[in-house]
């Protein structure tokens, strides 16, 4: 089985879904866009199990499957060639799983949109491109799923394409991407400058074997190939587009703006590491952006009101733990935190997404409540997201999250700072958005309160399932103190990371360091749920948050307003190009080259209404002026013969 | 009889400009007509006297060709003139001034 049939499929299915779909109805959508999706699954678990399986008896090599050439010009030569190794495989594996279970999920959610068909051909769209991503073996087909997954960001943020908002977020979340990938564009033509290939072992070869060679040019790669990460996967300064996303529909936010696409950056961050590593400064400009963002989004996210909003922030803080993990060398602990994310955001999206379900399209924590009476599974199942998220042991977001901070600790006890003080606030805003939404009285209207109910099991076997995941997902990475070979992530992941000398390293922990740090990054997380559970839980509900906005009503106003980044950018970047289009548009444009063309119009019309008093219709007036043009013509012969 | 080149000259140009003059001058159309055709054989007089001072056969040949066009070319521009009779009543060139925007 090729693994071409892999992206192929859910292809196949998105020219089904879109072209068919609106003529064949809902069953036939249902059948082909989850069943392609199913599909590839099932294939893609074919391949991977004996592969992994290969993996762990030591036979890492990556296997690599060329469907011919693309593009040859000079020495330059490109195939469209796919690959497997343990990074694509890990990869793989969550993306088709996870993808699959929420393909189930939007049946149950979508079921009653007059878009149907639309939805799930986009999905499928994305699927494709997604697996065209993490599977390419070079750069430019990395760069086809890249450009693809961000196309299909940008259809179903403004799926809704009749909401203003909508439109307005889908069209800001592919211009800000269109920045980063201008960046990881111009990272694509340096590395073909240098190395003059784009293919992904004869890159990573190469460095490896002389890297004294190439490191002075790996900074300005590696720099271009960051920004690239910067935009997909909303990191400071284009993270804006993100919690804007979230006009998308919900099973879309949990699946593209989640738990894949917006990881891609960091996957090619993790993929090219021997870049990465070659360049000090480079891994110090992606550790203190992961470190910022880690800790800014966090803060904005203990003052969200609307269910989604808080999520999205923490993605974005979530996504800077992993950039952070990659900036201090950490990459396969990035990576971890990249899979045991998908599980337990993709779980807490498809939550809310059941929540706002129940509520007939609510969103805003201020009118829920008590909902975990009504909503239990749903409660539940939040319930394993939340603590999974928080970094309670035992569930996977600890072993991640943990992993993290220690790797950080190791190389700067002010990144691990960043990282442990954001690990406190993401405890808080995840805990203060359960007690809100779930426990105390419910807020919202009679109506709203009759209409409560449990979502299908179409949506609930996808959370349960996730919630098992979130739960358990997190053992395959046990710390290293359980004992050395007790991480199987490490064990499979390690390859990816190959020896380079001179290369950065990651600092190493004492044992006792470990467990002290283990210890701390627990105490924070219940401390943050601590905190939660005294402002929005029990008698006092409310009224310590009420005291503490009215000591410091600027800070709230601030963080409420996510510190006015969107107000500096427009003033900053947005009108200074509105202004200037507008003086292209009406000074060059309007002026300069429509004047011009008007001017040509302008003087054949004059020639015309002149000479046209000529044209009498009268023969004699003609044959007069034949005779008077006969007379010159040959007076100027006889005067140049004269000559 | 050998006619100088200097006489068939004289009476070509005589004749040249009695048919522009006939040309420019008359309204109906078929005396404009005539008088092009009176241009034409001037033009194939000189021709002919031409190419008997040079010599040899040629130029009477041409002129002959000529003279069969011409002979088609009236045919066509009488026909137009029946043409447009038919929808003006009238043939006077000041009359029919169709050529124009």
């Amino acid at each position: 089985m090729p693994l071409l049939l892999l992206p192929l499929l859910p292809l196949a299915g998105f020219l089904l879904c879109g072209l068919l779909g609106k003529r064949l109805g809902k069953t036939f959508v249902t059948v082909c866009g989850v069943g392609s999706v199913a599909l590839t699954t099932v294939l893609a678990y074919v391949r991977l199990v004996p592969y992994v399986a290969g993996v762990f008896s030591g036979h890492a090599a990556p296997i690599l499957e060329r469907y011919g050439s693309w593009i040859r010009a000079g020495n330059v030569s490109i195939d469209f060639a796919l690959r497997l190794d343990p990074l694509s495989a890990l990869m793989l594996s969550f993306v088709t799983f996870v993808g699959f279970l929420i393909h189930v999920y939007s049946v149950g959610y979508m079921h009653a949109d007059t878009g149907y068909g639309r939805y799930f051909a986009y999905l499928n769209l994305f699927m494709a491109a997604m697996l065209t991503l993490i599977l390419a073996a070079n750069f430019l087909v990395l760069f086809v799923g890249w450009e693809g997954v961000g196309l299909c960001s940008y259809l179903l943020i403004a799926f809704d394409y009749l909401k203003e908002s909508s439109a307005r977020a889908g069209r800001k979340a592919f211009v800000a991407n269109r920045v980063g990938d201008f960046g990881f564009l111009i990272g694509l033509f340096l590395i073909l400058g240098v190395f003059g290939t784009l293919e992904f072992d004869r890159l990573f070869s190469a460095v490896a074997a002389s890297p004294g060679r190439y490191a002075p040019a790996m900074t300005a790669i590696a720099l271009c190939l960051f920004v690239g990460a910067c935009g997909k996967s909303a990191q400071i300064p284009l993270y804006v587009w993100l919690p804007d996303a979230m006009a998308g529909p919900t099973p879309v936010s949990a699946l593209i703006h989640a738990a894949t696409m917006v990881t891609a950056g960091v996957y090619v961050v993790a993929r090219s590491n021997v870049f990465f590593r070659l360049s000090p400064s480079a891994m110090a400009v992606v550790a203190i952006v992961g470190g910022a963002t880690a800790l800014f989004a966090a803060i904005i996210g203990t003052a969200q009101n609307d269910i989604k909003k808080v999520l999205a922030y923490s993605t974005v803080s979530q996504l800077g733990y992993m950039f952070l993990a990659c900036g201090v060398g950490a990459f396969v602990a990035g990576m971890f935190h990249v899979m045991t994310h998908a599980f337990f955001k993709a779980l807490l999206f498809l939550g809310s997404g059941s929540v706002i379900h129940a509520m007939g399209g609510e969103q805003d924590m201020r009118r829920m409540g008590g909902l975990r009476r009504a909503l239990p599974v749903t409660f539940w199942t939040f319930l394993a997201g939340t603590l999974a998220l928080a970094g309670i042991p035992i569930w996977a977001g600890f072993f991640s999250k943990d992993e993290i901070l220690g790797a950080a600790f190791a190389k700067s006890p002010g990144l691990w700072l960043v990282g442990f003080v954001a690990a406190g606030l993401t405890s808080f805003y995840m805990f203060r958005l359960v007690y809100r939404t779930f426990f105390g009285e419910f807020r919202g209207t009679d109506d709203q309160k009759h209409h409560l109910h449990e979502s299908p099991a179409s949506m609930t076997v996808p959370l349960v399932v996730l919630a098992v995941l979130s739960t358990f997902g997190g053992l395959v990475g046990l710390p290293a103190i359980v004992g050395p070979r007790a991480n199987l992530f490490h064990r499979f992941l390690d390859p990816i990371v190959p020896p380079l000398s001179g290369g950065f390293e990651p600092g190493e922990l004492s044992r006792g360091l470990e467990i002290g740090l283990i210890a701390a990054s627990v105490a924070i997380a219940l401390a943050g749920w601590l905190i939660a559970r005294v402002c929005y839980a029990g008698d006092r509900s409310g009224s310590l948050p009420e005291r503490f906005v009215r000591a410091v009503p600027g800070l709230h106003r601030v963080v409420e307003n996510k510190f006015f980044v969107d107000e500096i950018y427009d003033f900053l970047i947005y009108r200074p190009f509105r202004a200037l289009a507008r003086f292209f548009w009406k000074a060059i444009d309007t002026l300069v080259i429509d004047g011009l063309i008007n001017a040509g119009a302008f003087v054949v019309e004059l020639s015309g209404d002149l000479l046209r008093f000529f044209t009498t219709g009268n023969v004699r007036n003609y044959a007069l002026t034949f005779l008077l043009g006969i007379v010159g013509l040959l007076a100027w012969l006889g005067w140049m013969g004269a000559r | 009889m050998n006619v100088p080149l200097r006489d068939v000259l004289v009476l070509s140009v005589a004749l040249f400009s009695l048919g522009l003059c006939g040309a420019l001058l008359r309204r109906n159309a078929i005396t404009i007509f005539l008088s092009i055709e009176l241009m034409l054989n001037a033009a194939n007089l000189a021709i002919v006297g031409f190419a008997s001072r040079v010599g040899g056969y040629s130029g009477q040949i041409v002129v002959f060709f000529a003279i069969v066009v011409a002979a088609a070319e009236a045919a066509v521009g009488l026909a137009i003139f029946v043409a447009v009779f038919r929808h003006h009543e009238t043939i006077d060139v000041n009359k029919t001034n169709l050529l124009k925007w």
